[in-house]
C-alpha cells in the first residue's frame, strides 16, 4: 500500500510541476493529431518552427492514436471539458464535427475574432471546398490532403508491351490482360475502396453520391451511389477477378506491397503513398490520372480529396485562440507547406506552395508528383465533386467495406451490394439527422 | 458460502471492504449506470442534444441481422478457440508429463505467449499472415492455398482463432500439467500391469480424472474468448471482411468508439453486462456446489 | 517411467518439440525481423535466420528514441509501463485481500449486497465501458497521472474472487484455534492468513502484472502528455502510420523489448504462479 501511495504522491507531484512550469512559460496550445510514423516527426518539426518564430504561444503536439482514436478522444475530452485547442479530424468526420455547432470554432470566425488578416482565396479551391459552408466560409483548416491516383509499374508495362498508362477503364482491363499474360500475378488492385471506387469514381464522372449536394445543404440527405454506373464498373471489376485482372488486398493501404513487390502492375490509391513507394519499389514507377469509364461520362470532372483537417474546439482560454490563429497562419505559409508537400506527398493547401515547389525544381526531379494537384484542379468543382458531407460516415464506410467485400467474394452482385450499402447507410443518416436536430 | 467460525466486529468489515467498494462504485457501477441511461437516449457525439427514445436502441439491435450475426460469430469463435487451445495444450501436457529430461525447458518455452499483450500478438500474427509478405501466407501459397484474410471470411476467422488460441495455450498447458501430476502414479501403474495400452489408459483413467480441470478451463477459455480477445481483433481484422470476425466485444467498441453511435453501443454494453452477470452467477453456482461437496 | 518403451519417450519429445516450435515461431520471427534492415521485410518470403543489424536496430530504439514513434525514448515508455503495471498489481492485491477477508470471515449486515456489488464486475472488460469511465476520471482531475492510469483498472473482482476461493479452502480449525488463543481478527489475518496466502499473492502478481503491462486503449485515452505514454502505445504508434508502411524491423525490436519484462516475470515466477492458481481451483 505504501508503495502505491508513494507512487501517487510522485505522480501528483510531477503533475503539479508540469502545470507550474506551464504557468511561467508561453501560453500553451494543445494540438492532438493522428500522425504516427515519420509524419509525426514532421508534425513536431512544424510545431517547433512555430514556437521558435514567436514567444507568446507554445504549440504542443500530442499523438492520440489513429484517426478514429484521436477524434473520439477529443470528443470524450470535450464532454469532460478537457478538450484540446486543435484536433486533427479525418475528412469523413466532417459532418459530425460540423453538426456540433456549440463545440467547434469555425476557422473563418476564429480568424475574424482574433484580428488576423485572413485571405481565403490563397487556398486551392478543390482542397478547401470539402470543408466550407454552402456560402463558401472555411470551417476547418486542411492539413494533410491527398487524392487517389493511378500508380503503375513502368518496367512491367514495357515487358508486357503497353505503351502508356491507361486513360480509360477499357484500357485498364486490356492492360491488365497483357500484364497477366506477361507473367504478373495480377493486373491491378486498390485500397480505401469506398474512397477510391465509390466517392472518387462518382466525383470523377460527375455523379451524385447523395442528395442535397452530397449532403452539403441538409441533414435530410440520402445516398445515391447505388446507380447503374457505379454498379457497372464494380461488377466488371469483380468479374475480372477470375482472370486475375483485379485482386483485392484489404480495406486501407495493406495492398501496397502487392504493388511494390511487383505482383500487380497497377495500384489505385492515395498520392501520399509516394514516399513509401519511392523507398520500396525496385522498379521504375510512375503515377497518372485515374481512368475514365466512357460509359459513365465522356470526360473526367475532378477528383476529391481525402486526409484530415484541423478543427478548433471552443471552451478554452479566450487569449489562447489568438495563438491558434497565428499558428494557422504560420502553417499556411509557403515554406511550411512546400516542405510538408515535398516530404509527405500530401498536396499543398495553397497555390503559392505549389508554385514554390515548382520553382525549387521538385516536380522536375520527381516527375508525376503534381498529378494529384492537376487532378484536383482539372475543372471547377460541381455540387457532385466538391466533396461529401454525410453523418456517421465512418460507420457508413465500414458498411460499404463490408458490402464490397461481399461483392469481391462473390456473395453478392454489385447491384445488390450497393443497394444494401445504401439502404443500411440511409438508416444511419436518419439516425444522425434525428440526433442532431 | 462462508465460514462457520466467524468474527463479529462493528466497523472492521466495512473498513476492509471500503477501498474495493469505493473503487467499484466510482469506476464501475457509476459508469455502468451511465451506460444504462445512455442506452435509452438518442444523443449526438458531443452531447449537445439528447432525446429519450425508450427501448428504441434495443429494438433496432435485435432487428439488425448484423448484430444477430455477431452473436453467431462470437459463439463459433469462442467454441473454436476453447477446443483448439485446450486440445493442443492437453496433448502437450500429456507428453510433458511423460518426459523426465528437459521438461523444465519445454515448460519455460511454452509459457511465453501468456506474457504477450493481445494488441502485440495481433500485430505478430498480422505480420505472419500478411498475404503479401507474411511467412505463413507464403508457405500456404507454396502448398497451393491462396490465403487472403482480407477477402475470405473463413481465413479471417481462422486468423483470429489461431491468434487467440495461441495466447491461451500457456495457461491451459500449465493447468493440465498440474492436473496430470496430481493423478496418483499407482493408479496408472496398476493399469499398466493389467496390460492397458497408453492410449487406453489415457481415455479410461487419466481423462476422466482430469474432468474438473477440463471443465474449469472450458469456462475460463469461453470467458476469455468472449471478453478478452478485443485486442486481437482490433489489431488484425477490424471485424471484417463482411462482418466475419465481428465478435460482440469488438462490435460494442466499434459502434461506440469508432462510429460514435453512443445509444446503440450503450445498448450493446447493457446486453453484454447481462450476459456477464448471467455467466458469473452460473459460475458461482458451480463453484459453490463443488466447495460444499 | 511406468514402462520402458523407448519409442514412446522419443515420440513424446518429438511432439513436444513440434509443439514448442509452433508456439515459439511467432516470437522467433519477431526476433529475426528485429535484426534485419527494413527493406528485407518487404519481400516474401522473409528470412528465418537473424540478420546483421541487431546492434544497430536496438541501439536506435533504445538510444535516441525512434523518430517514428514520436521520439519518446523507449526507456521512458518502459518505465511508465512498469509503474502502471506495478501500481495495478499492488493496488489490486492489497484491496482484494482485505475485501475477501471481510466477506469470508465476518458476519455483518449487507454482506451479500456488498458481495454482489463486487462480483458483478468480475469479467466485463474496460473497453466496453470505456467512455463513461473516461468521463469519471476526467471529472476527478486524474487525466495525465499514474493514478488515472491505474486506479480505474483496479476495479475488477478477479483478485477478490481468487482470494475468496482460497480462504474458503483454509481449514476451519485454524481460525478456531486462533480464537481459543485469544487472537483477534487483526492478529489472525496478519499472523496466519497472510503467510498462508503467499503463493496466491505470487500467482496474482503474475496475472495482474501482465494485465497491467498489456493495457492499450485505456492509457491512450487518459494521457495527453507524451511523457506518460506506455510501451504498448508506442508500438501501436509505430504500426498505425497513415499512407506509409510500418518500419517493421524497428517495430519488432521495440516489441521484443516490450515483451521482456512480462516474460521475465512469468518465466521467473512460473512455479509460484502455477501453484497459486491450481491450489485455488482444484
Amino acid at each position: 500500500m505504501s508503495f502505491n501511495t508513494k507512487l501517487t504522491a510522485l505522480a501528483v507531484g510531477a503533475f503539479a510541476l508540469t502545470q507550474a512550469a506551464g504557468a511561467f512559460a508561453a501560453e500553451e496550445v494543445q494540438w492532438w493529431h493522428a500522425m504516427g510514423g515519420r509524419n509525426g516527426e514532421l508534425v513536431n518539426q512544424i510545431a517547433d518552427g512555430f514556437n521558435k518564430s514567436q514567444s507568446n504561444y507554445k504549440v504542443v503536439p500530442v499523438y492520440k492514436g489513429n484517426y478514429t482514436e484521436t477524434m473520439t478522444a477529443a470528443i470524450a475530452a470535450f464532454r469532460a471539458k478537457k478538450q484540446p485547442h486543435i484536433v486533427q479530424v479525418f475528412e469523413v468526420g466532417t459532418a459530425t464535427m460540423m453538426a456540433a455547432k456549440g463545440a467547434v470554432y469555425p476557422v473563418h470566425e476564429l480568424m475574424v475574432d482574433s484580428g488576423e488578416a485572413f485571405d481565403q482565396s490563397i487556398y486551392l479551391p478543390a482542397v478547401i471546398s470539402y470543408y466550407t459552408t454552402p456560402d463558401n466560409k472555411l470551417l476547418s483548416l486542411p492539413f494533410n490532403s491527398s487524392t487517389p491516383v493511378l500508380w503503375y509499374n513502368k518496367d512491367a508495362f514495357k515487358k508486357a508491351g503497353i505503351a502508356s498508362a491507361p486513360k480509360t477503364w477499357d484500357e485498364m482491363f486490356s492492360a491488365s490482360k497483357k500484364l497477366v499474360a506477361s507473367g504478373m500475378k495480377c493486373g491491378f488492385s486498390f485500397g480505401w475502396q469506398s474512397w477510391v471506387m465509390i466517392e472518387n469514381f462518382s466525383s470523377w464522372h460527375n455523379l451524385s453520391i447523395g442528395s442535397k449536394e452530397n449532403g452539403f445543404t441538409g441533414l435530410d440527405t440520402e445516398f445515391k451511389f447505388n446507380n447503374d454506373k457505379v454498379a457497372g464498373i464494380l461488377q466488371r471489376i469483380a468479374d475480372s477477378q477470375k482472370d486475375n485482372h483485379f485482386r483485392y488486398g484489404g480495406r486501407r493501404g495493406e495492398s501496397l506491397p502487392m504493388y511494390t513487390n511487383g505482383e500487380c502492375g497497377m495500384w489505385m490509391n492515395s498520392s501520399a503513398y509516394y514516399g513509401s513507394i519511392k523507398k520500396q519499389a525496385k522498379f521504375d514507377y510512375s503515377q497518372s490520372m485515374l481512368p475514365v469509364d466512357k460509359s459513365a461520362a465522356s470526360s473526367a470532372q475532378n477528383s476529391i480529396i481525402g486526409g484530415a483537417t484541423l478543427w478548433v474546439l471552443r471552451g478554452k482560454q479566450k487569449s489562447s485562440y489568438k495563438g491558434v490563429a497565428q499558428f494557422f497562419k504560420y502553417m499556411s505559409g509557403s515554406e511550411v507547406q512546400a516542405m510538408w508537400h515535398q516530404e509527405t506527398g500530401y498536396v499543398p493547401i495553397t497555390m503559392a506552395a505549389s508554385d514554390l515547389s515548382r520553382k525549387q525544381g521538385f516536380y522536375n526531379k520527381n516527375p508525376g508528383t503534381d498529378t494529384a494537384i492537376k487532378q484536383l484542379s482539372l475543372n471547377t468543382p460541381t455540387p457532385n465533386s466538391k466533396g461529401l458531407r454525410f453523418g456517421s460516415f465512418v460507420q457508413v464506410r465500414d458498411i460499404i467495406n463490408e458490402e464490397m467485400e461481399a461483392l469481391w467474394a462473390g456473395k453478392k452482385t454489385a447491384k445488390q451490394a450497393l443497394a444494401d450499402a445504401a439502404k443500411r447507410g440511409n438508416v444511419l443518416l436518419r439516425k444522425f439527422e434525428r440526433a442532431n436536430k | 458460502m462462508h465460514k462457520k467460525v466467524i468474527f463479529r466486529h462493528r466497523w472492521l468489515p466495512y473498513a476492509l471492504l471500503f477501498p474495493q467498494l469505493a473503487i467499484t462504485i466510482v469506476f464501475f457501477i457509476w459508469p455502468a449506470s451511465q451506460a444504462l441511461y445512455q442506452s435509452v437516449l438518442l444523443e449526438d457525439a458531443f452531447g449537445l442534444s439528447s432525446k429519450f427514445v425508450a427501448l428504441e436502441n434495443f429494438i433496432a439491435l435485435f432487428e439488425d441481422p448484423h448484430y444477430l450475426g455477431s452473436f453467431k460469430v462470437t459463439i463459433v469463435f469462442s467454441v473454436a478457440v476453447a477446443f483448439l487451445s485446450m486440445g493442443f495444450s492437453l496433448l502437450l501436457a500429456v507428453m510433458a508429463d511423460r518426459v523426465i529430461k528437459g521438461s523444465m525447458a519445454y515448460k519455460t518455452l511454452l509459457i511465453w505467449p501468456y506474457a504477450i499483450a493481445p494488441a502485440v500478438s495481433g500485430v505478430l500474427w498480422f505480420f505472419m499472415f500478411n498475404p503479401t509478405v507474411g511467412i505463413n501466407a507464403w508457405l500456404l501459397r507454396q502448398m497451393g492455398y491462396d490465403w487472403n484474410h482480407y477477402l475470405d471470411g473463413g481465413d479471417a476467422l481462422l486468423l483470429i482463432i489461431i491468434a487467440s488460441a495461441w495466447q491461451q495455450i500457456s495457461y491451459n498447458f500449465l493447468f493440465f500439467l498440474a492436473g496430470l501430476q496430481a493423478i496418483p502414479r499407482s493408479l496408472i501403474e496398476a493399469a499398466a500391469i493389467d496390460g492397458a495400452s497408453p492410449m487406453k489408459r489415457f481415455w479410461t483413467i487419466i481423462f476422466p480424472l482430469l474432468s474438473p480441470t477440463t471443465f474449469f478451463l472450458l469456462v475460463v477459455n469461453i470467458v476469455y474468448a468472449f471478453f478478452g480477445t478485443f485486442g486481437v481483433v482490433h489489431a488484425t481484422t477490424d471485424g471484417g471482411p463482411y462482418g466475419a470476425t465481428s465478435i460482440l466485444v469488438y462490435k460494442v467498441f466499434n459502434d461506440g468508439f469508432v462510429g460514435l453511435d453512443l445509444g446503440g453501443s450503450a445498448a450493446q454494453s447493457v446486453i453484454l453486462m447481462a450476459i456477464v452477470i448471467g455467466l458469473t452467477v452460473v459460475q458461482f453456482r458451480y463453484v459453490e456446489r463443488q466447495v460444499e461437496y | 517411467m511406468i514402462e520402458n518403451r523407448p519409442w514412446l519417450a522419443v515420440l513424446s519429445h518429438l511432439v513436444l518439440l513440434v509443439g514448442v516450435a509452433v508456439i515459439v515461431l511467432p516470437i522467433w520471427i519477431t526476433f529475426v525481423a528485429s535484426t534485419h534492415p527494413g527493406e528485407v521485410l518487404m519481400q516474401a518470403p522473409i528470412p528465418m535466420w537473424p540478420g546483421d543489424k541487431f546492434l544497430e536496430n536496438y541501439a536506435l530504439v533504445l538510444g535516441a528514441g525512434v523518430e517514428d514513434a514520436g521520439g519518446v525514448p523507449v526507456g521512458v515508455m518502459l518505465l511508465n509501463s512498469l509503474i502502471m503495471a506495478l501500481s495495478i498489481t499492488f493496488g489490486k492485491i492489497a484491496i482484494s485481500i482485505i475485501a475477501a477477508y471481510a466477506i469470508v470471515y465476518f458476519e455483518f449486515p449487507f454482506r451479500m449486497f456488498c458481495f454482489w456489488i463486487i462480483f458483478i464486475t468480475l469479467m466485463l472488460p474496460v473497453e466496453v465501458r470505456i467512455l463513461p469511465t473516461f468521463a469519471v476520471v476526467a471529472n476527478l482531475e486524474m487525466l495525465n497521472t499514474y493514478a488515472g492510469l491505474s486506479v480505474p483498472l483496479i476495479a475488477s473482482a478477479t483478485a477478490t474472487f481468487l482470494f475468496r476461493q482460497f480462504f474458503l479452502t483454509v481449514p476451519e480449525e485454524l481460525c478456531e484455534a486462533a480464537r481459543i488463543d485469544g487472537a483477534g481478527p487483526f492478529k489472525f489475518f496478519i499472523d496466519i492468513l497472510l503467510p498462508l496466502s503467499r503463493t496466491n499473492m505470487a500467482a496474482l502478481f503474475v496475472i495482474l502484472f501482465i494485465y497491467g503491462w498489456n493495457q492499450y486503449l485505456w492509457p491512450l485515452l487518459v494521457t495527453t502528455d507524451e511523457s506518460y505514454y506506455t510501451i504498448v502505445m508506442g508500438i501501436q504508434r509505430m504500426v498505425n502510420v497513415s499512407e506509409q508502411l510500418p518500419v517493421w524491423n524497428l517495430v519488432m525490436a521495440t516489441t521484443i523489448l516490450a515483451m521482456l519484462p512480462p516474460v521475465i516475470v512469468v518465466v521467473g515466477m512460473q512455479k509460484l504462479f502455477v501453484k497459486g492458481l491450481v491450489e485455488v481451483e482444484k
